[in-house]
Order: C-alpha cells, then structure tokens, then sequence
C-alpha cells in the first residue's frame, strides 16, 4: 500500500512539473526551502520545501498534525525554524517576530482567533497600526480605511461592537479585516471554516475569490478534501511533516488527494444498520442553563436519547452544546427544567451518583477534563471506578495492572507501559484511553462530545465503529459534533442545535446537508 | 466653625496622606494592565521610603530624595521585572520576595536613620486658589500631591486614546493576539513593571520626606497591600484611582483626628479602620464578578510563545 502512495506522489510530482512550464508567467512569491522544524518530541516539518504563486489561492492540505500550522507559524515569525530558507517576495528573509513578517506583508488568520475580546472590533484592526497622528488614535481616518475595504470585499462587520459580543463567523471577519488593514500581499488562514456554518463558508470563499482577483495571495489551511477542491487552485499535500506534492486544483479529486494525505488507499465508508430505537434511556425537559460568563447558553432544551441509537447533535460551535453536555454529567448548574434518567429523576444528583447509574462522557476538552495528565495510564483508567479497585481500603495496584492490560490490548492503546504519565501518549491514544475507560465500565449512556477531533484517518476509523457497535449492544449514545460528515454517517436521528435551543429533529432519512446548514445557522425551513 | 476648620484640615490632610497611596496605585495599575501583577508593593513602597530619607538628610535636598526613593523602587521593580517578564517566575513568589526583601533591606539600612531629622518636603502656597474658602486646604499642598493630581487625566489619556494604551491593554488581555500582531509583549510588560516600581517608590518617598516626616522600620505599615486592594477597588482605572487613595488616605488621618477630638475609642481600634476598609473592599470586588470590574485576562500569567508543545 505504501509503494502505491509513492509511486502517486512521484507521478503527480512530473505532471505538475510539466504544467508549471506551460505557466511560466506564474510569478513566485514564496519559497520556502527545505524547512525543518523539531519539537520536543516530534518532527513537525521536514525539509519541507513550499512554493506559491502570486494572486494564486493555494491550499495546505493534511491531516491533523501534518505539520501545516507549524509550517505556516514559521512563516509567520512565531517560530523559529532549525533549518532551511524562506524567500519572499523577491528577497530572503528572516523574520524574528511577527511583527517583522507583517511589515513584509504577510497576514494570518489563525484558528484560534488573536482577538482582544475587551476591545471593539475597530481597536482589534488597529491594534499596533501606526495611524497618521500616532501616537494618537486616528479613529476617523481608520474608519475610513476598514470601510472601504469591507466594501471591496464584501466582508461586514459592527465595527464598535465588542468582540466578546459578536459570534465566531464575525469575529473571523475581524481577523481578515485586520490582515487586510496592513496592505498584505499574502494571507494565511488557518482552517477558516472549522467555525463557520455552511453558509458562512459560502461567503467566506467568495472574499477569498474576491482577493484573488484583487492581486492578492492566499494560503488555505484545510484537512477538508471538498473546501480545498472547491475555492483552490493548487492544492500542496503534507503529511507526517513531508510535502509529498504539489497539485493543479482542476486536475485532480478527492480520491488521490485523501490517497496522498494519508499515504494509503482510504474509504471511510461504515456500515449502519438501520434498526429499529428502543424506549427513551434519557429525557432531557425544558433544561435552561448559563454559560460560564453568567449568560444563558440553554434556552429550553427538549430532547430524549433512546436505547439502541446514536443522536447526533448538529451545530457550529458554542451554541450551547459543551453546556449540554456539562448539564447531563453534571458539572453544571440547571437553573430550570428535569433530566429523567431510565425514569429516575436526576436533575440534583451529583457527578458520582450519575456515574454510579451508567453514565459515561468523552468530554469536549480531553487533557482539561478527560484524563489526569500526570497520573499513569493504569490510574487513569479507573479514574471513573476506583472505588472497585481497592483492597482493605488501599489501592489494589495487581489488579489495577490487569485491568489496564486488559484494555490496552483490546482498545489498542500504544505506551510503553501502563505505568507511563498519561499526558506522554500521543492525542490519538489519550483518545483511546478516555474511550476504553468510559465503554470498558459498561455505561447506559455515553455522551460523546468530538470524539474523533484531532485524530487521524485509521483513529477516526476505529471511534466511528466503536460508537456503532456500542450503540448495537442496546445503549444510547448522544453524539455532538461539529463535523456534519460525522454526524450524517453515524446517527439515527439528528437534533439541530443553535444559540441553546433544538431547532429541528431528523430521522436520519429524512435529514439532508442543506436542511441541517440552514438551521444550523438560524434560518428557518419553510413548509 | 471648629467643624469647618476641621474639616478643611482634613480634606488637606487626606490629600497629603492619600498621595503616596495614589503614586503606588497607579504604578500597579500601570504594571496589572501589562498583566504583571506586583505582590511586593510593600517592599517597593518601604525602599522608596527609606532612599528617599536618607539621601535627603545626605544631601539635604529633599527633591534628590525623592527622585532617589523613585529609582529605588525602579530597581526593585527590575528584580521584579527580570524575574517574572525574561524568567517566566511565578508572580506572586516573586512579589512575595520583593516584600520580604524590601523590608529586610530597609530595616537593616535604615537603623541609623531612626529618629533623625531630614530635610522635608514644604508646601507651595498657591497664590490667588488659596485664599479662597477651604482652598487653603486643597492649594496649600507639597508640589508631589499636584504631580499626583495631575498624573491621573495624564495616565487616563495615555491608557484611553493612545497607541501605547492599547497595546498596554492587549498585552495584559491577551498576549498572544498583541505578539501576533508585532507588538513586543514582553518589552512592553517589563517596561510597565519598571514604570510602576518606579512610582511606588516615589509613593514611598513622599510618605516618609512629606507626609511621616521620619523613618521608622517597616514605615509603610501595609500601605503596599492597601493599594494592591486600591487597585482592584478602581476597577484598574487611574481616574477611580484618586477618589480610592484618598478615602483611604483620610481614613488614615481620621483615626488621629478622631483622637485628638477625643472620641474615647482605643487607639488600636482607630488604626485598625484602613484595613478593615481594606477587607471590605476585596469583599465588595470578589462578589462583582472580576471579569466585570475589568481586571486584565492575562494578569498574572506569565507569556511564553513557543509553549505549545
């Protein structure tokens, strides 16, 4: 399978060779050469070599941990790399800072967005720009400036809003504006649309067409084959830190570009048995909650979880679904409303008494609320039962040994040991860890927020199935994902959420791409 | 007219003892917005205080005294600085040490100082304002007071509608964003550290050449702590930071004053009303959610760029 993906990469490699002569008028604004980047424990990049044309939109495409944002943050100035060049517009260039990569004319949104939440939108574009009266703030002249270039591109924004107040694809909006602002010849965005909804996505790459006819360069991070083949017109693949190539968007597919992503031959397609749902396992009753900064994030949530099916929860992210999911395990606070468990009502039980009753969690954030980093891998795998594990009233650590070999090998956890610091595994097997341990203890319920982020092909492969079959046995799985693809492969019935209501429920016949865009981002269906 | 008169004397007497209370609080503001939090106030304050003293009663310029308890502070403030900006030390530990530090130097060096007589601070009778009723009380002051009147709209405008503001904002809300953007994070909160060691001191030095007129160990007396409580009380906000340092300031003369009238309350109890008022503050600023008030995002963590993996 290997030879196959190299024998591609060569081959695709020439053809790209050949075309690139024929487009000799296609001036370079980037090189980068040979960049290699080590970290403590991994080589991000490795000699990676990189090119782009002027006015060209480029896509940076691998899976997650390929070594794209890295490479791109070298760009950037905020790291340094240990080896290779970078040259720039015509010249070599070092760039110590950001700062410095900014005065060369590279801008960067990334996917956290670098956004000053206390400030307005219009402070945020500003920020360490040198206006004509600086020191002084020329806010007229700027207004000015960011208005007009909101108009060439067709990118809005409530510029004396708070960021804090404004919602994700806004404050991405911000982001651009403010690359835009510093006259960049070359703009990075790093996974731009993990945050939008459909539609947003849609107007997003209109801005980025938009700059591509204005003269301007722009670089897309993406680990989606389709965004990359629908807005790009050359695609370059990394994975495990290599460039393995360099492709003309219009002469290729999503079949060789996941074939050279992965390095083998990939079809994520599993098998779902339609079935039929048994009785509800959890009733979810007009559940009102607030969010972490006091405002109300669950508005009258209505929903139940059956036996036997997996209920895929549908949303861009920060509509109340983390909140959700606290609310079911318990961490949070129910300011109104009933959870009924298999008809137990628990709304005031506890974390434990819940846990005690069969229910399990793969959280949202796993190194924060997941696992112990810094116990061992046996220690976190009991973390949820270790009352069981105890002797005379002291840990009963041959067991606990056994009960961790026992999952290691069956959950294909890779450590050294079951002795090991659990934050020394990889994010693919600390993912392995938190699911042995939630399924291993036989839950009735498992909530399972994002399960498969951050893994890789084969990784996301092996949770999909792990959910199916679980759901198979007779349990319920809540499902919440901000990866519709996932959502639509995996569920039963799926459940709309936006700003903390459910706005539509689907039998997985019924629900379709578009339906679920639309409500997604608060439009309404019509009848 | 007694109560007149007293109240005059007060209003002047607050304003003098609230000053080394103002310079201290706006130099933390200036360090907390950078996202440097400076626990050793208290030893900045005190070496302020005890420079200042004795290169006055050395030089018997008292001006000399001053300038000299500012750089103490500065200098205290770069162990401060090079500790927790360039090092990445924990803040507290750091401002802890600076506590200990301050008052261990200050009572060591100042032994012989106890009980002399340096040359003091005077007032500047300002000539027409004066005359008017009560101005005798608010133009009848040490030019450092008018320095601290007039250093509050100056910060504002700096922090509110300048460059430098902003990037003094973004450093302390997020750090990540300002470096993204080319701002010097870690120049900029080394700077504000060293600026507002710099004004403690001064704070210092007032207190002992202008408002005690001695030196006495540990003459600070807490003084540092009340203004990290000051600072929070003003929501970081110098123009708060005045009404704050003054309150606390009269509070601070009311309990002589009180004496003096003879109230018939212990001694010990009237001393004890600034901390008191100090408790009640943090108090006030714990139940309003932090957030709110305006406390800086990043204040006290230290900003490390290549700390992801």
């Amino acid at each position: 399978m290997r030879f196959g993906g190299s024998n591609l990469v060569s081959s695709e490699l020439n053809s790209e060779n050949k075309t690139e002569d024929n487009k000799m008028e296609n001036k370079k604004i980037l090189e980068m050469k040979g960049i290699t980047k080590i970290f403590p424990r991994v080589v991000a990049n490795d000699k990676v070599d990189f090119e782009v044309n002027a006015g060209e939109i480029h896509g940076l495409l691998g899976e997650n941990g390929a070594g794209k944002t890295t490479l791109m943050s070298i760009l950037y100035g905020l790291y340094r790399p240990d080896g290779g060049e970078i040259i720039f517009d015509g010249g070599k260039v070092e760039f110590h800072s950001p700062g410095d990569a900014i005065k060369a004319g590279i801008g960067m949104v990334h996917q956290h967005f670098m956004l000053v939440n206390k400030m307005t939108a219009l402070n945020n574009i500003l920020l360490g720009y040198r206006t004509p009266k600086d020191p002084l703030m020329d806010y007229e002249w700027a207004r000015k400036r960011v208005e007009k270039l909101s108009k060439t591109y067709g990118i809005e924004v409530d510029f004396d809003e708070q960021v804090i107040n404004m919602s994700v694809g806004e404050q991405q909006r911000v982001e651009i504006l403010k690359a835009l602002f510093r006259d960049v010849k070359l703009l990075i965005l790093d996974e731009p649309t993990s945050v939008l909804t459909p539609i947003e996505t849609e107007k997003l790459f209109k801005a980025l067409r938009r700059m591509s006819e204005e003269g301007l360069t722009v670089i897309f991070i993406t680990h989606k084959l389709k965004e990359a083949l629908e807005v790009t017109d050359r695609i370059t693949v990394l994975r495990r830190g290599k460039n393995v190539g360099t492709l003309i968007t219009k002469d290729t597919n999503e079949k060789d570009l996941a074939r050279l992503m992965v390095g083998r031959e990939v079809e994520i397609v599993i098998e779902k048995k339609k079935k039929e749902s048994g009785e509800p396992v959890l009733r979810i009753e007009e559940i009102y909650a607030k969010n972490d900064r006091g405002l109300p994030a669950l508005k009258g949530i209505n929903l139940t979880v059956k036996r036997g099916e997996i209920l895929g929860m549908a949303g861009v992210s920060g509509n109340g679904q983390k909140e959700l999911e606290e609310v079911i395990v318990g961490t949070r606070k129910v300011e109104k409303g009933r959870l009924i468990f298999n008809g137990e009502d628990i709304t005031d039980y506890g974390v434990g008494r819940r846990v005690a009753l069969g229910i399990s969690c793969i959280p949202e954030d796993r190194i924060e609320t997941g696992m112990a980093p810094s116990l061992t891998v046996e220690e976190n795998l009991i973390l949820r039962d270790y009352v069981k594990f105890t002797k005379n009233g002291f840990m009963d650590f041959e067991i606990i040994e056994k009960h961790a070999e026992k999952l290691i090998d069956e959950f294909g956890i890779k450590t050294p040991s079951p002795k090991v610091a659990a934050r020394t595994l990889s994010g693919g097997n600390i993912q392995r860890l938190i699911i042995a341990r939630e399924l291993s203890r036989n839950p009735v319920l498992l909530v399972a927020s994002q399960p498969t982020r951050g893994l890789d092909i084969a990784g996301i492969e092996y949770v999909r199935k792990r959910l199916i079959s679980f759901a198979e046995e007779g349990k319920a799985v809540l499902l919440i994902s901000e990866d519709l693809e996932e959502i639509m492969q995996l569920s039963d019935r799926i459940a709309v959420i936006y700003e903390g209501k459910i706005r539509g429920i689907f039998d997985r016949e019924e629900a379709d791409l578009e339906k679920i865009g639309i409500l997604m981002s608060g439009g309404f269906l019509e009848n | 007219m007694i109560e007149a008169e007293f109240l005059a004397s007060l209003i002047a007497a607050s304003m003098r003892a609230g000053t080394p209370l103002l310079f201290a609080t706006l130099g933390e503001i200036i360090a907390e917005r950078s996202g440097v939090l400076n626990l050793g106030l208290e030893g900045v304050m005190v070496s302020g205080a005890m420079t200042g003293f004795y290169i006055s009663l050395v030089t018997g310029n008292p001006w000399l005294g001053v300038l000299a308890g500012g750089i103490a502070g500065l200098l205290l403030a770069l162990i401060h600085a090079f500790f927790t900006v360039s090092l990445k030390v924990d803040q507290a530990v750091t401002g802890l040490m600076l506590v200990l530090l301050g008052l261990g130097l200050t009572g060591f060096l100042g032994r012989d100082l106890v009980g002399q007589v340096a040359t003091y601070i005077q007032p500047i009778n300002i000539p027409i304002l004066s005359s008017i009723p009560y101005g005798n009380a608010i133009f009848n002051q040490d030019p450092v007071v008018y320095v601290g009147i007039f250093l509050v709209p100056l910060l504002w405008f700096l922090m509110n509608k300048t460059r430098y503001g902003m990037e003094l904002f973004a450093v302390g809300e997020n750090p990540e964003a300002a470096d993204t953007m080319g701002i010097p994070v870690d120049r900029i909160r080394f700077l504000a550290v060293l600026i507002g060691g710099f004004l403690a001191g001064i704070g210092g030095a007032h207190l002992s050449l202008a408002y005690a007129k001695v030196w006495t160990d540990g003459l600070t007396a807490g003084r540092g702590w009340i203004c990290l409580a000051l600072v929070i009380f003003s929501g970081w906000m110098p123009q708060r930071a005045i009404f704050g340092a003054y309150l606390f300031g009269g509070l601070d003369v009311l309990s002589f004053k009180l004496q003096a009238v003879g109230l018939g309350v212990s001694y010990h109890f009237m001393r004890m009303i600034p901390y008191i008022f100090t408790i009640l503050v943090l108090l006030f600023s714990v139940i309003r959610e932090r957030e709110k008030f305006g406390a800086p995002s990043a204040l006290g963590k230290p900003y490390i760029r290549e700390q992801k993996f």
